[in-house]
């Protein structure tokens, strides 16, 4: 898989200095099962915070 | 009986209106006044922006929906109000001007007990030169803002597509078009749909994306940006940002004040004196937010209007206005019951109260050009307070008028963000975030000012199914539903 997102940095410019995904962080965002999980744990925090915030 | 006035049917009003009739019954009245004839979701104007929903997927008719609450719907704006009646009325009343069809310019007074002030702001497209005027959006930029104004966007950004196709190069520039916009989110999720739309299409080579905006550091969203927990880090939101932009090829300028628009140009102020200009073949540009205009008159018929509402036009509340410098900031500024300090039968919610201070630290141009986000009070803070809103008036209703108001603080509240990148369910991606409290509070925490185990971030296909489910949730509810009372704001 490419490193496409490094390509973008342009030496010294707006974006030098900020970090960018590889391939594995770009698999895992599409990944199925991978995000499935991440799905159940989202939730599960924001719904705490929405509990939080209607205390 | 007793009757609650309810100005504004958006996020805010509409919760408090929906939630007020539940909890007052047929015993009391209320009446909700609002210009409009549909509902709209927001969040998801975004999505008609590009082309990905059709209005009629955004919005629905009130109409209906009030009548089955049994709510007294006025397809009216607000003009004025009394809160202490006038010499002909004793009982306080507010002024309206119907824009129902076949009733357009009819005005009517209607006399309330307690009066909720969600009016939303106005768009002020007027407050920078060729962005529009005092009616509205002009003809250079496209905004979306309303479903109206999303489905022209996506109108003209259809045409550039088309364009590319036949080999033309596009320039799109998206952001906010004046250095005391808010709302920066609503923008930032916008760029990354047009270039999830521009990939899909096949033209993203075609095309030269850049975001433009009046936040100090890309990633501020007017909350003085956050500092997430994500991979073991506290990440700032900067960070984030410029990853998500750097990622995508997009390009920024950052604390600009767009001070004019021509075609295919705009002018800016940096924060550093500069002044520069930006070409463009589309540019969706927010405008800044103040007050929708309403007047107060006291019982004499003099005007108490800058006694009840601020300069910017919305309505004072509970909030300290004079804590002055930054330094001095502290998060029990905000306002805790949103009631008038004035008139205890008074209440604002959502954008219609006004803050004390921004959230972000202000800065200005050496040229003493403001250019700082102001405070975002939209989404699940704007439901969230007034649902407080209506729990205290209702109270004050049922139990007398000294029963305790309730409290729904921004500096004591969260709020959960979905920025989308398409609409698939399975070729998109969204930057899902939770922030706990919207308002650092430096005290209690110190350094980040927010609770980083509630504050957190990340980008995948969950954050995209999460504001899929979101939508049609909140339209659920909105449209009263089976069981809409269990879905929290």
């Amino acid at each position: 898989m490419s490193k496409k997102a490094e390509h973008n940095i342009k030496a010294y410019g707006n974006n030098f200095t900020t970090m960018t995904p590889g391939p594995f962080a770009i698999k895992l965002r599409t990944c199925k099962i991978w995000q499935f999980i991440r799905f159940i744990v989202i939730n599960i925090k924001m719904l705490i915070v929405v509990r939080k915030s209607h205390i | 009986m007793a009757r609650l006035v309810v100005l504004g049917g958006g996020v805010s009003g509409h919760t408090a209106a929906t939630f007020a009739a539940k909890w007052l019954g047929s015993a009391h009245e209320v009446v909700v006044v609002t210009p409009n004839s549909k509902w709209n979701w927001i969040p998801s104007n975004i999505w008609v922006g590009v082309g990905e929903m059709s209005k009629e997927e955004v919005t629905f008719d009130l109409a209906p929906v009030y009548a089955k609450a049994g709510i007294n719907y006025k397809q009216a704006k607000a003009l004025s109000i009394n809160p202490e009646g006038s010499e002909l009325v004793n009982k306080p009343f507010v002024t309206i001007e119907y824009t129902l069809a076949g009733r357009e310019g009819m005005t009517e007074n209607i006399e309330y007990d307690y009066l909720i002030n969600a009016t939303g702001p106005k768009l002020n497209f007027g407050a920078t030169p060729g962005l529009g005027d005092a009616n509205g959006l002009g003809e250079f930029t496209v905004s979306v803002c309303t479903e109206d104004h999303a489905v022209h966007a996506n109108e003209e950004f259809q045409k550039c597509i088309q364009k590319m196709k036949k080999g033309e190069r596009q320039k799109f520039l998206i952001g906010t078009g004046h250095g005391l916009c808010t709302c920066q989110g609503a923008a930032f999720e916008y760029i990354l749909n047009v270039e999830h739309e521009l990939n899909k299409a096949g033209v993203r080579d075609m095309a030269d994306l850049k975001w433009i905006s009046n936040e100090s550091f890309l990633g501020d969203f007017g909350m003085g940006g956050l500092h997430m927990k994500s991979m073991g880090f506290a990440v700032s939101s900067k960070i984030f940002a410029e990853s998500l932009f750097t990622e995508r090829n997009v390009d920024w300028i950052i604390g600009a004040h767009v001070n004019k628009v021509e075609k295919g140009k705009v002018s800016y102020e940096l924060l550093d004196g500069s002044m520069g200009e930006e070409e463009f073949d589309f540019s969706m540009l927010l405008p800044p937010y103040t007050g929708v205009g309403l007047k107060a008159y006291a019982k004499d018929g003099s005007d108490i209007t800058a006694t009840v509402f601020a300069p910017n036009g919305f309505m004072k509340v509970d909030a300290n206005y004079s804590a002055g410098a930054y330094e001095n900031w502290k998060a029990d500024d905000w306002p805790k019951t949103y009631q008038n300090p004035t008139y205890g039968n008074m209440f604002a919610c959502g954008i219609a109260f006004a803050p004390p201070h921004p959230i972000s630290k202000p800065t200005s141009s050496p040229n003493g050009t403001p250019i700082n986000p102001t405070p975002p009070r939209t989404g699940m803070p704007s439901g969230i307070i007034g649902k407080a809103v209506a729990h205290s008036i209702c109270d004050r209703i049922l139990q007398g008028e000294n029963a305790p108001l309730h409290e729904a603080s921004m500096a004591h509240m969260g709020a959960a963000c979905v920025a989308s990148a398409g609409k698939g369910i399975f070729d998109g991606t969204a930057a899902a975030m939770t922030i706990y409290p919207v308002v650092p509070d430096f005290e209690k925490y110190p350094g980040t000012g927010r609770d980083t185990d509630y504050t957190f971030g990340e980008i995948g296909l969950a954050g995209h199914w999460i504001k899929h489910i979101l939508h049609h949730l909140f339209i659920w509810k909105a449209k009263l539903k089976a069981g809409w009372t269990l879905i929290p704001e």
